[in-house]
């Protein structure tokens, strides 16, 4: 072994990584027991470790600590939380419903940021183009205006799409997809980097336990 | 007369002697003179007001102060101080440019922030002006200044006007709907195909799995999501066939074991409902998207739901579903992701369909009645969008330049 080149413990866990790196690959083949040993290691692992995450980053720190320091509010959540065990017992497990029914209500709030963000901001930036006719940034001004009132043709419901509304429509989805394609390319290079990035770290590790070996 | 003629001589010659060190004593005095100038302090700044920021939880205030417009280039800006009393300990909060009066002090609204400024409480400032030569003058402590939170927004009246009347026309069309009025709602493809989909699953005697996605159960997609699980655990129970529901949000997966119960026992057949038929996997997305690809390529669905919230997992699933050769029915309101679904599904519910989706098949009042909310508002929208653009167009600006300071 070399004297500055990788340690034991370092090599093991590299070639860990490799191991199920290359294991996770093999489901490109088809299931097989090496893709099965990463995929129940990733999934028993990741649950526990998100518990355990979950106790120190939110359970003690927001609830327990506040607790202790006398901010006695905290009470409600923490009965809240402690509702949702009923659900084990078959006589009480209707308590577990109040917890829920105040965790998905609490969505209702969301509701002016969501009509600032998708509606008020939507028309305010489309007005905002430059409109006109006759120069080329007034074409693609006037694409984008076309693009958003067909898109908003398509998304109502209440008339069938037939006739001009149809075609109105048909247009609108049609702009979608165009917009779904180049989505599509930028994402699945996002993709391919992440292979490549893997595909480098399967390299490194080769070099690793070459220089390991051979010194 | 030679003696005269000497005296003259030397009157002569006597100033070209001192001239020099005249010069000399005149440039020194000189100097001095300007120094003296240069290094005279700027005049002091006088702080008229410092005003709470409106539309805020009292975390800002905006200091202006008054200054010599004709001593302007004497000064290289001005640093504001603040404190919590007049004597009290005060701390430099930011600088303004020598030609700018005013400065907005932002702070926090966190206690742990070293940034803190606490709502309704009573500030005090001076001001700095900085000359040029590094002398510096303080005007006199102004205050106390006073930050209030606000309880409403002013600007936001616009959005709380189109609230309200989302609000009118939700209340108007749920009572319709309630009161028996038939509210037509245009078939979706991918809600159609669901009945075809569950009968093939039946058929070939494989189950029918349902991803509600990674959202938690607030999510809006996700109790959408709820809806359309209810109608086909429903389906899966008159038809006898087997759903496997693996969850990545453990109140998701609560939520949906009642939903499935419930379906179950509306289909007169509590008895064959299973409980391990909706679990947890894990809450990490990947490994996530490890367990239920394992799950497809093993138990061989027919059917794929993959409805809700999602994010980069969504291709992983459609890919691996497509290569099983399940039918596959998505539906999301991230845009992001909706290229992937429809690439690799058989029908995608895109966007704001999927809430359509729900209503459509739920039928229940509150949610076709907000669905045709929705669509009124849409239509408002479009016809507020024409005339504006028309307006713009044929050279009124006026409505646009409202829509533009107001939204």
């Amino acid at each position: 072994m070399m004297e500055n080149g990788p340690d034991l413990v370092t090599l093991l866990w590299t070639t860990l990584a490799a191991f199920l790196t290359l294991a996770t690959f093999s489901f490109l083949y088809k299931d097989n027991p090496l893709y099965k040993i990463a995929e129940h290691l990733v999934v028993g692992v990741s649950a526990g470790y998100f518990m355990v995450l979950f106790l120190w980053t939110s359970l003690k720190p927001v609830l327990i600590d506040r607790l202790i320091d006398g901010q006695y509010w905290y009470y409600i959540p923490a009965v809240l939380g402690v509702m949702m065990w009923f659900r084990f017992s078959k006589k009480l497990g209707w308590l577990s419903r109040y917890p829920i029914a105040f965790y998905v209500g609490t969505s209702g709030v969301a509701i002016p940021l969501y009509m600032y963000n998708n509606v008020n901001r939507q028309l305010s930036s489309t007005l905002d183009l430059t409109l006109g006719f006759g120069s080329l940034a007034h074409f693609w001004n006037i694409i984008i205006v076309i693009g958003v009132l067909t898109g908003l043709v398509y998304f109502f419901f209440s008339k069938e799409h037939k006739g001009a509304f149809g075609g109105a429509a048909k247009i609108g989805i049609f702009i979608l997809m165009i917009g779904f394609g180049a989505s599509f390319g930028y994402t699945v290079m996002a993709r391919i980097s992440l292979f490549v990035q893997r595909i480098a770290s399967l390299e490194e590790w080769g070099v690793m336990l070459y220089t390991y070996i051979f010194g | 007369m030679k003696h005269k003629l000497r005296f003259a001589a030397v009157l002569l010659f006597l100033p070209l002697i001192f001239s020099p060190l005249l010069a000399q004593e005149g440039e020194e005095m000189q100097d001095g003179l300007l120094a003296e100038m240069q290094i005279e302090p700027p005049p002091q700044a006088v702080i008229t007001v410092a005003e709470d920021m409106p539309n805020d939880g009292g975390h800002k205030l905006t200091v202006r102060w008054e200054f010599p417009k004709e001593f302007t280039s004497s000064v290289v800006r001005f640093e504001v101080y603040r404190a919590y009393s007049p004597d009290g300990e005060f701390v430099l909060r930011g600088e303004s440019p020598n030609d700018f009066y005013e400065y907005l002090d932002i702070g926090d609204r966190e206690e742990e922030s070293p940034n803190y400024m606490p709502n309704d409480s009573s500030y005090y400032y001076k001001i700095v002006a900085v000359g040029t030569e590094g002398v510096s003058s303080e005007s006199e402590v102004g205050g106390p200044y006073k930050t209030y939170g606000q309880w409403f927004h002013t600007g936001k009246v616009p959005l709380l006007i189109a609230v309200i009347l989302f609000c009118i026309f939700t209340i108007y069309f749920v009572l319709s709907a309630k009161g028996g009025k038939e509210l037509y709602i245009r078939p979706l493809a991918g809600i159609e195909a669901v009945d075809e989909a569950i009968g093939r699953a039946t058929e070939m005697g494989k189950p029918i799995l349902y991803v509600l996605g990674i959202g938690t159960a607030a999510e809006i997609a996700t109790i959408a999501s709820f809806t359309i699980l209810g109608r086909v655990a429903k389906k899966v129970a008159e038809y006898q066939t087997s759903l496997i529901v693996p969850c990545y949000e453990p109140i998701v997966m609560s939520v949906a074991q009642d939903i499935v119960r419930s379906a179950y026992l509306e289909a007169g057949r509590p008895d064959q409902y299973d409980e391990d038929s909706v679990f947890f996997v894990t809450n990490a997305q990947f490994a996530y998207v490890a367990g239920v690809n394992g799950i497809m390529v093993r138990d061989l669905p027919a059917t794929n739901f993959y409805l809700g919230y999602f994010a980069a997992e969504s291709l992983l699933l459609a890919e691996t579903g497509n290569a099983i050769g399940a039918i596959q029915i998505a539906g999301t309101d991230q845009v992001s992701q909706l290229p992937f679904f429809v690439v690799a599904c058989d029908y995608t519910l895109i966007g704001e369909e999927l809430y359509a989706a729900s209503a459509y098949l739920g039928r229940d009042p509150l949610l076709l009645g907000s669905l045709k909310a929705e669509d009124w508002a849409k239509g408002i929208l479009m016809v507020l969008m024409v005339l504006i653009i028309l307006a713009v167009l044929l050279g009124w600006d006026a409505p646009r330049e409202w829509i533009r300071v107001n939204l």
